[in-house]
């Protein structure tokens, strides 16, 4: 029950980090910066309450603000530029996160940060927030600024012709994913008792890629599938445990040959939608 | 005088698209631009909307210049566009897409979205929604409004297009090739159509290469060549104008 237990709630912390790759990835930007946020995010509560005694839940919202606060900073480059060139500047700079923190004394350095204070009820917490998560994604969907970052998603330019300030909108998708990686950061913090830059490589931000590409990019239950049963999997299956980033590489091809959209399109919401319809 | 094109130049990398170009647009009449392909019509438009820079000369549109003002912005000011190649958002439904264009109306923010406890922000989305649906039924598409934008025919996506630009309530409508990929029935549709948004008061700028549609709805006809105006006119004077004549079909031999 307990080994069921923590791996929910690793599957949890890794949904919390693929819709925050999701929310910038709507407006068309592929960050790979999105571990280096968690790893600001995981410092920054860390700090405050190993080091300053601040509780909990306002330590994990200052760790998500300061993400989310530089996620701004590289918000204003990231504008100008696209594809393969925003893939270079979100990595680069994922990586000066983590060399910053093996440089850092004050955080333990390359040896790590031990005595985080355990967070008995991380679960708890970490599905609380993709139930908030949730609501706002669905929420998104159906409003205007939902649909902004669909059109800007499509088309950038007719979308700004058509009278979306593409700036702003780009800006805050990338800034408020920035925020939900670093709320993810703090969970895992106060999850592992004790981090080190190297958790935060960026392997783990290609891995949450993988999630939103497998489970689907069209809603955003897609990453949320994508990182459960991808979290889920490796766990049930040791045998696959090693293989794992090899699996990945056939999975991701297999998909982009077989269903691009990824597991779940809109099209499986909606027939999901009709079967609750026919049940009622 | 609703758009006002002073001494208009385009460059691109040394190639110049648009030369000199003088232009006005009088308020409420549908004014016509047409020419050979590569003539700069286009690119006039692009430059009209902001989508790309000017190299020399001025715009004006109701009186503010537009040389520096953003895209959204100059949409704000009441400019709505279509495209000559269709560019609706495929992940949005027909209605959705019409929605868009009431962006620059509204101002619902993203933390307003998620925290819907104001009547306002609900009110305005409903209103988005029942303004979109109007201008949909307007174009004639209301019933097709929950489909994917992507999934419905190319004439239809014009007129999708059409209702886009209107929804956003522009003072001036650029129509870039509305008729292109049309059979002669749907552009029968279009001409009425088009006719129906004069009769609204809006001014309309419109490229097109079909001369009957042309012919037979514009006020004013501006002629371009090789980024030059060679002439305007009544559309009856455009006919005779042995300029326009030379540049569609060559000089005559023996001249």
């Amino acid at each position: 029950m307990d080994y069921l237990l923590s791996v929910a709630t690793i599957a949890g912390i890794y949904i919390i980090m693929a819709l925050s790759f999701y929310l910038p990835f709507i407006t068309g930007q592929i960050s790979l910066a999105q571990a280096g946020f968690m790893a600001i995010g995981a410092y920054g509560s860390a700090v405050c309450t190993a080091k300053w005694g601040i509780p909990y839940v306002p330590a994990v919202l200052f760790g998500g603000v300061i993400a989310g606060v530089l996620g701004f900073v590289l918000g204003v480059p990231a504008l100008r530029i696209k594809g393969i060139y925003l893939l270079l500047l979100t990595l680069g700079f994922g990586e000066i996160i983590r060399v910053v923190f093996i440089n850092f004394n004050y955080v333990g350095a390359a040896e790590g940060f031990p005595g985080i204070p355990y967070q008995k009820y991380t679960g708890l917490y970490a599905y609380a927030v993709i139930f908030i998560l949730i609501i706002f994604f669905s929420r998104l969907r159906n409003s205007r600024m939902g649909r902004a970052f669909q059109a800007i998603g499509n088309d950038e330019t007719a979308a700004e012709v058509l009278g979306v300030n593409i700036t702003s909108a780009k800006l805050m998708a990338f800034s408020v994913g920035a925020f939900i990686a670093g709320i993810g950061g703090g969970i895992f913090a106060h999850y592992q008792e004790y981090i080190e830059p190297l958790m935060f490589g960026v392997m783990h931000a290609v891995e949450f890629i993988v999630f939103v590409i497998f489970g689907g990019i069209q809603i955003f239950w897609g990453p949320i599938f994508g990182a459960f049963v991808l979290t889920l999997l490796p766990e049930f299956f040791r045998a696959i445990q090693e293989w794992r980033m090899e699996i990945y590489g056939v999975l991701l091809i297999v998909m982009m040959i077989i269903r691009p959209q990824g597991v779940i399109g809109l099209d499986t919401i909606q027939a999901i939608e009709k079967l609750f319809q026919k049940a009622r | 005088m609703i758009l006002e094109i002073r001494d208009l130049v385009k460059y691109y990398d040394g190639f110049c698209a648009l030369h000199e170009i003088q232009m006005k647009v009088q308020e409420g009449k549908v004014h016509a631009i047409i020419g050979p392909n590569g003539a700069g019509k286009t690119t006039l438009f692009n430059l009209i909307s902001g989508m790309h820079d000017i190299t020399r000369g001025e715009i004006w549109f109701k009186g503010k210049r537009l040389n520096d003002l953003k895209p959204h912005l100059r949409t704000e000011l009441g400019i709505g566009r279509t495209f000559q190649i269709v560019r609706l958002f495929s992940s949005l439904t027909v209605l959705e897409n019409v929605m868009v264009g009431r962006h620059c109306r509204t101002n619902a923010g993203l933390f307003k979205t998620f925290f819907k406890f104001s009547m306002k922000e609900l009110d305005e989305e409903k209103d988005s929604r029942e303004q979109a649906l109007k201008w949909l039924d307007f174009v004639g598409l209301a019933h097709k409004m929950d489909q994917m934008a992507s999934n419905i025919p190319h004439a239809e996506q014009r007129l999708v297009e059409i209702a886009r630009a209107l929804s956003l309530e522009p003072d001036l409508l650029l129509l870039d090739e509305p008729a292109a990929g049309m059979n002669p029935k749907e552009t029968m549709v279009l001409d009425a159509l088009i006719a129906k948004i004069s009769r609204m008061g809006k001014t309309i700028l419109l490229i097109e290469h079909n001369m009957d549609l042309v012919m037979g709805i514009s006020e004013i006809i501006s002629v371009l060549n090789f980024g030059e105006k060679i002439a305007e006119g009544r559309p009856s004077e455009i006919q005779d104008n042995p300029a326009v004549i030379e540049a569609y079909l060559g000089k005559k031999r023996g001249n």
